[in-house]
């Protein structure tokens, strides 16, 4: 069986530094890996790479068994790649609805006209992109639905707009999520519950999840595997447990002498 | 609570201050001509002019300003009381000093080259009419104009919302006065205008004062009610408003209908030239509020839809001249226009805000030269245009180009398109992809959204819209040259939208009607057709003061007025609990994290 991403020698160099030098990497249909490396590793670098944002200077991206190279971010969505940003970048003066609604763009079809003459198929694609958004957001529990629904994006807590973000990139009905770094700034009760929810994105939803994460006790909960980067060059990968025991990694994170840093 | 120390020191550095800002501006309104080109336009027949407004007001203002006191949070502020007036006074003495040294600076010097209004004229109006006045007589009125300023700090609210209102029913009562008269034609009420208002224009004194005092006392009874009124509409539930909504819509369209019957040429072609701006205005204000494309080009879409129709329609188009109908042609003009968005679209779409902005203007300025162009002369009759395009036959009814009744119609019914389109599209997958737009691009793309169609389909649709006001505009006027379609044109129809409000359908009928109603187009004149080449001025100040004090606009959208203002609502849903306070330690993780 042919693996549903994968990647062969992926090489992204930003004016002679290479961000990635080589990478090979793969996910099977259902599996959770985590992508884990010290700062400046390149593992954000990897994500715009696999989503088209940023041009590879090597190597080759196959989705499906098809290349995505060459493609633009909006086609390489259609096809079924979703992914989160690090940086919460939301919409931050649309709805929470609007948000998750204008995901559905690449899944919905209905143009100008049907808008203007509010044709029987527009109103019908306009209630189902409806539905669909609640849906999904109903998934998170009552924090984003009610009267949130129509509030503005910016008016979300610092975990709701992590949590909306994670609904965006599910409205685009994607086979494969990217998750940056989706506890980052949650306290630890938002983590464990964000950790289980990422778990039910798999088993309720059927998503192929690819996570880059610093907070290793939820690396250890959910991942199948864990792919370790460091300058650009994956140095380690297998169950949890191997790679924290791997010699080359904890260097990687801690250096040889006792440079403590976080 | 502290009391802030009150002592009976005068700040003199902040009178100083805005005295000689008073005094600067003084001289700035009397040198550009404000006060000799507005004269002719009467308030209160003869005692004010709108040329006297024009200097008056300035004093009163600034004497207002620099007694305002400091009013902070938590500390009792200090009652206003004699230095307060004393400030006021004395801020305005200096700003009428200005005007004093102004005119004998006049008397003496001849410095006309630079400065064409350092005339003779100017000192007889700052003489008011006199010829032997002491211009120390500036002083006196500074001071006393700024006492007055000062004195709105010391009388109550409800006096000063009385006086205020007094005051600017006369101001607008003289402004509406030509269309009033016009008016009041329709009505059989020219008897009461005949009551209220001179001959020779200006309001007569006594109903002026009655009317003054009538809409105080009325504006102290209300007690603002009509505010409150407002935040209840702005506070209701979501179906509600929509009812309210459809009510106030209802209200609105049936006036726009029914008025016009009554109404005379004067006004109903002033309300076509404001309908035309509108009109443009509707369609930038999907291209620019709703997708966020700063389009500075957009008369280049006026200006196709305007040829396109005179070339078509026109027996005496030079090269082509299929005579077709007005109607007929419409479908071309779209088509054309269309065309012409995709056009200019395709190659300034992957450009971002600044650098995209640059580029349209110049394909606006491309699109008028063309027209204007040897090259294309055969054509399109460069310079000398295209003339005798013919009226608009609708079958049933044939509307002139003199027919200012019903261009003013026709020009409601593609307002109400554009309207629709608008609000049709706001609630549907390209509107929505067009706000997503906006906000980020490059996640809008992230998120599937193919950005170069989303936008190339904004760019249509407003050129589409923008053609109809072309194609209005062509059979108004009856002939098409190239210089309808400046540069100016475009910038306007911005302001127009920014000052209404961007992103707001209310929005931008206030700003078209305030602009190019009141003030006036680029070259139609509008209420107030005294200001002529100054109200450029008035446009720049009023946008300058719009960018500092409201940057949402007049009649702002829900939206961009969150836009502006997150802060406060957040603190707003904070104070009514509705914040979303996650669960406990939230803010302690986020510090920890920071």
């Amino acid at each position: 069986m042919s693996h549903l991403l994968e990647i062969q020698n992926l090489q992204v160099t930003f004016g002679g530094l290479d961000a990635l030098s080589g990478l090979n990497f793969h996910v099977d249909e259902g599996e959770i890996v985590s992508v884990i490396g010290p700062n400046g590793a390149g593992k954000t670098t990897f994500f715009n790479t696999i989503t088209g944002l940023v041009e590879p200077t090597g190597g080759d991206i196959l989705f499906q068994g098809d290349s995505v190279l060459g493609l633009e971010p909006n086609e390489v969505t259609s096809l079924g790649i979703a992914r989160t940003f690090q940086n919460v970048r939301l919409f931050p003066n649309m709805t929470i609805l609007e948000n998750v609604m204008v995901a559905q763009h690449c899944r919905t079809s209905q143009n100008v006209f049907g808008a203007l003459f509010q044709t029987k198929a527009f109103k019908k694609e306009e209630q189902e992109i409806r539905q669909r958004a609640e849906e999904i957001l109903g998934f998170f529990g009552s924090r984003l639905v009610g009267y949130r629904l129509d509030q503005a994006a910016f008016m979300l807590s610092y975990a709701n707009r992590r949590r909306l973000e994670i609904a965006r990139a599910m409205a685009t009905q994607p086979r494969l999520m990217l998750l940056d770094e989706p506890v980052a700034g949650m306290n630890p009760s938002e983590t464990a519950e964000l950790t289980e929810l990422i778990g039910r994105l798999r088993s309720e939803w059927g998503f192929t999840i690819v996570i880059i994460e610093h907070d290793m006790a939820v690396v250890k909960n959910v991942s199948d595997r864990v792919v370790v980067l460091d300058h650009g060059v994956p140095i380690a990968s297998g169950s949890y447990e191997e790679v924290s025991t791997d010699p080359d990694v904890i260097e990687a994170y801690l250096g040889r002498p006792v440079e403590s840093h976080s | 609570m502290t009391t802030l120390p009150s002592s009976l020191l005068l700040d003199w550095k902040r009178i100083f201050k805005w005295g000689s800002i008073c005094a600067a501006a003084l001289l700035f309104v009397s040198l550009v001509g404000m006060p000799i080109k507005l004269d002719p336009k009467s308030i209160i027949s003869p005692l004010l002019s709108l040329g006297y407004v024009s200097l008056l007001w300035l004093p009163l203002i600034f004497g207002y300003v620099a007694s305002s006191r400091v009013v902070l949070e938590g500390v009792e502020t200090r009652k206003p009381g004699l230095p307060d007036l004393l400030t006021g006074v004395l801020t305005g003495t200096i700003g009428g000093a200005g005007l004093t040294l102004l005119m004998l600076g006049i008397e003496n010097f001849d410095i006309r080259d630079p400065l064409i209004n350092w005339s003779p004229q100017l000192l007889e109006v700052l003489a008011f009419g006199a010829r032997d006045l002491n211009s120390a007589v500036w002083i006196g009125i500074g001071g006393a104009l700024g006492l007055v300023g000062a004195g709105l700090h010391l009388i109550p609210e409800n006096l000063r919302r009385g006086a205020s209102y007094g005051f600017f029913t006369v101001l607008a009562l003289a402004i509406f006065e030509p269309a009033l008269d016009d008016m009041s034609e329709g009505f059989r009420l020219e008897w009461l205008v005949e009551l209220i208002f001179e001959k020779r224009g200006g309001l007569k004194l006594w109903p002026a004062i009655i009317l003054a005092l009538l809409i105080g006392l009325i504006s102290v009874v209300t007690k603002g009610k009509a505010k409150n009124a407002v935040a209840q509409y702005r506070e209701q539930e979501k179906s509600q408003k929509k009812k309210t909504s459809v009510v106030l819509f209802g209200i609105v369209a049936a006036l726009g209908i029914v008025l016009p019957i009554f109404m005379g040429t004067y006004v109903n072609s002033l309300l076509a030239n404001v309908g035309i701006f509108l009109l443009l205005a509707l369609g930038l204000n999907i291209v620019v509020g709703l997708a966020g494309i700063l389009d500075l080009g957009y008369v280049a879409f006026f200006a196709v839809g305007a040829y396109t129709t005179a070339v078509l329609t026109s027996e005496l188009s030079p090269f082509f001249a299929p005579g077709m109908t007005w109607v007929l042609s419409l479908v071309f003009v779209i088509i054309l226009a269309a065309l012409t968005g995709l056009f200019i679209g395709a190659p300034v779409i992957r450009m971002r805000g600044d650098y995209l902005a640059i580029v349209t203007l110049g394909f606006g300025e491309i699109i008028r030269l063309l027209f204007l162009s040897d090259f294309l002369k055969p054509y399109f009759g460069g310079a000398q245009g295209i003339l005798g395009v013919p009226g608009i036959d609708l079958g049933v009814v044939y509307i002139s180009g003199t027919d200012t009744r019903g261009i003013f119609y026709l020009v409601l019914f593609f307002c109400a398109i554009a309207v629709y389109v608008s609000w049709r599209l706001q609630a549907s997958r390209l509107g929505r992809s067009w706000m997503a737009i906006r906000e980020d691009e490059q996640v809008a793309e992230a998120m599937g959204i193919n950005t170069v169609n989303s936008k190339l389909m904004a760019f249509v649709v407003g050129a589409v819209l923008a053609s109809f006001a072309g194609a209005i505009m062509a059979a108004r006027v009856g002939s098409v040259f190239p210089n309808s379609f400046m540069i100016l044109i475009s910038i306007v129809i911005l302001v127009v939208v920014i000052v209404g409000g961007m992103g707001s359908i209310p929005g931008v009928f206030v700003g078209a009607f305030v602009l190019i109603g009141v003030l006036g187009g680029p070259k139609q004149p509008g209420l107030l057709q005294e200001f002529g080449s100054l109200k450029l001025l008035v446009y720049g100040m009023l946008l300058v003061y719009m960018m500092l004090q409201k940057p949402e606009g007049l009649v702002p959208s829900a939206r961009r007025t969150q836009e502006l203002h997150q802060e406060e609502f957040l603190q707003d849903a904070w104070l009514k609990g509705t914040d979303d306070e996650d669960e406990e330690q939230t803010v302690a993780g986020e510090e920890a994290q920071i």
